[in-house]
């Protein structure tokens, strides 16, 4: 297996007003091509700030972060990155948003081919009847939905996903779940994703990265032992529900640390 | 003109009614001795009456010209200063103490200065429009362009963009609104500032036409010439507006 991203005892801390604030503590693991890695732990954790290590925004404090065997030295068009906060472009219109990354020097898209492009994810993601407007008139998940099509529409080798479907409906969010499958079906990329649910990452992720409450450590690494191609019926197996309490008894320890280091004094009991 | 522009434009026009049926009722009240104000009509007689006879407009004419190149000079240095000081924070750190003690001092105080060092023709009112317009549009410019957040920058560079490819597709389109409204800003102050460099010997503009009038006591004329700066400052701003509408269609704006 060929290794695509090492994150070596890689430790980060901010430095803040109140002083150090240690993110990320001696993480270590190994991104192998073709991988699905599914980041999941409490809120506030370091979660995208170790995603950002990897796409080249942050650097580590100490350790390494190391992208097809080279220190990340900065961002760059095969590492896609689909942000939390979205990041549309509110003056561009939702087909010039994809557009984009199409537009750059760096992609060598044809101009003859972008129109075609935008309009296959425009449908995809069902944003076709709104091509010409502007991200203000949008809905929360459908700007969701942009900065994904934006992101799928360079074809990154990998791609960094962060919490790429919190704000869609259940409905959507299968969807989208499905046509990630599909994507890395016929494209076949490596991808990081933060998550918050368990059944997500279960069902779509190869490897699952549970982290602890900040600073963000390694709790535990699971192996998913569903092959590729998967559809929504592996959510019906017994190994399925035995991994999901496995899981959510992992993420629910961390939360209840991170309420006791937040919250000193207790409410119940 | 449709239904709801008419109602908008009769709702915009109530308190100049109201301006001006204040006016007379001050006058009329009896707490001014009248000699003091002239009425709204007589200055719209005096009005007609320098259009007509004391050539009105070339003293618009002047005065709008000097402020229309001011602020452009102005607003041309502006935009590159203010955007090199908001994007560098050093740069700022150490220029902004500096700027606000220029931006303070009024033009008013530096006419003489101004007056050893550039003369008493055109230039050196030019160069108090200048220097007000420069300093308002520039704490706008950086104001606003330290506020530009990184994220779209972040995007554009996960999306392959180049330096010159971020700067032409994120930075320009992020920078427009921050240079309109710099040059509003300056406009409304070099109006503010207009009568301040007509007092360097100026044979006609507005600024000097109030002046001369104010030497011989002519109420009707200072008046005038008041409504007049208000009056085109207003409608420069106005069509600012409409092409800062048309430019920033994206903008999510509380009112359109
Ligand atoms: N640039 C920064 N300077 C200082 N502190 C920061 C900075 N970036 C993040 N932090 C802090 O680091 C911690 C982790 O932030 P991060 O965004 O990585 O969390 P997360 O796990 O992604 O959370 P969420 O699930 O809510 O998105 C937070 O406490 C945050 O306040
Ligand atoms: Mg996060």
């Amino acid at each position: 297996m060929k290794k695509r991203a090492q994150f070596d005892k890689v430790s980060l801390s901010f430095e803040t007003p109140k002083g150090r604030l240690n993110v990320v503590e001696d993480v270590s693991y190994d991104i192998n091509d073709g991988d699905f890695i599914a980041v999941i732990g409490p809120s506030g954790c370091g979660k995208t700030t170790m995603m950002s290590m990897l796409a080249g925004f942050q650097k580590p404090t100490t350790g390494k972060v190391l992208f097809d065997g080279r220190p990340v030295a900065g961002p760059g068009p095969e590492r896609g990155v689909i942000f939390q906060e979205y990041g549309v472009f509110p003056w561009l219109t939702v087909k010039q948003n994809i557009a984009f990354g199409l537009t750059l020097n760096a992609n060598h898209v044809p101009t003859a081919e972008r129109d075609a492009i935008c309009d296959h994810y425009l449908g995809l993601m069902g944003l076709s009847d709104f091509a010409n407007s502007y991200p203000k008139h949008l809905s929360g998940g459908m700007r969701q939905r942009l900065a994904i099509a934006r992101a799928y529409a360079v074809k990154p080798q990998f791609l960094l996903m962060d919490e790429p479907f919190g704000a869609l409906d259940a409905q959507s969010r299968s969807n989208m779940q499905n046509l990630l499958l599909k994507v890395l079906e016929t494209e076949g990329k490596t991808v990081m994703l933060i998550t918050h649910s368990v059944e997500e990452a279960i069902y779509l992720a190869s490897r699952i990265v549970v982290v602890t409450a900040r600073p963000a450590r390694i709790k535990e690494i699971i192996d998913v032992p569903f092959a590729y191609p998967r559809d929504e019926s592996i959510q019906e197996r017994p190994e399925f529900a035995e991994l999901r309490s496995h899981i959510r008894q992992l993420v629910m320890d961390e939360y209840r640390a991170q309420q006791a280091q937040m919250r000193p004094v207790s409410f119940s009991e | 003109m449709n239904g709801a522009g008419l109602r908008r434009f009769g709702l915009g026009l109530i308190p100049w009614i109201g301006a001006i049926l204040l006016w007379y009722a001050v006058r009329w009240s009896g707490f001014v001795n009248v000699s003091l104000i002239p009425a709204p009509h007589q200055v719209a007689a005096k009005f007609f009456e320098l259009l007509t006879k004391e050539g009105l407009l070339i003293d618009i004419f002047a005065s709008t010209r000097r402020v229309f190149l001011g602020v452009a000079l102005g607003i041309l240095v502006a935009v590159p200063v203010g955007f090199l000081l908001g994007w560098y924070r050093p740069a700022r750190t150490f220029a902004d103490p500096m700027i606000n003690f220029f931006r303070a001092l009024p033009p008013i105080a530096l006419i003489p200065l101004v007056i050893v060092y550039f003369g008493v023709d055109e230039l050196a009112k030019l160069v108090i429009l200048f220097y007000a317009s420069f300093f308002s549009g520039v704490i706008v410019m950086y104001e606003g362009v330290s506020q530009i957040t990184p994220l779209y920058i972040r995007v554009a560079q996960t999306l392959g963009a180049n330096q010159a490819e971020i700067f032409r597709k994120v930075i320009i389109p992020l920078t427009v609104p921050h240079i309109l409204t710099a040059l509003r800003v300056a406009l409304g102050v070099a109006w503010a500032t207009l009568v301040a460099s007509e007092l360097i010997a100026a044979q006609r503009g507005l600024g000097a036409m109030i002046q001369n009038a104010s030497t011989y006591f002519l109420l009707d004329v200072i008046y005038v010439g008041i409504i007049c700066i208000g009056l085109i400052a207003l409608i420069m701003d106005l069509i600012l507006r409409k092409i800062t509408a048309r430019l920033l269609v994206w903008q999510d704006r509380a009112i359109a």
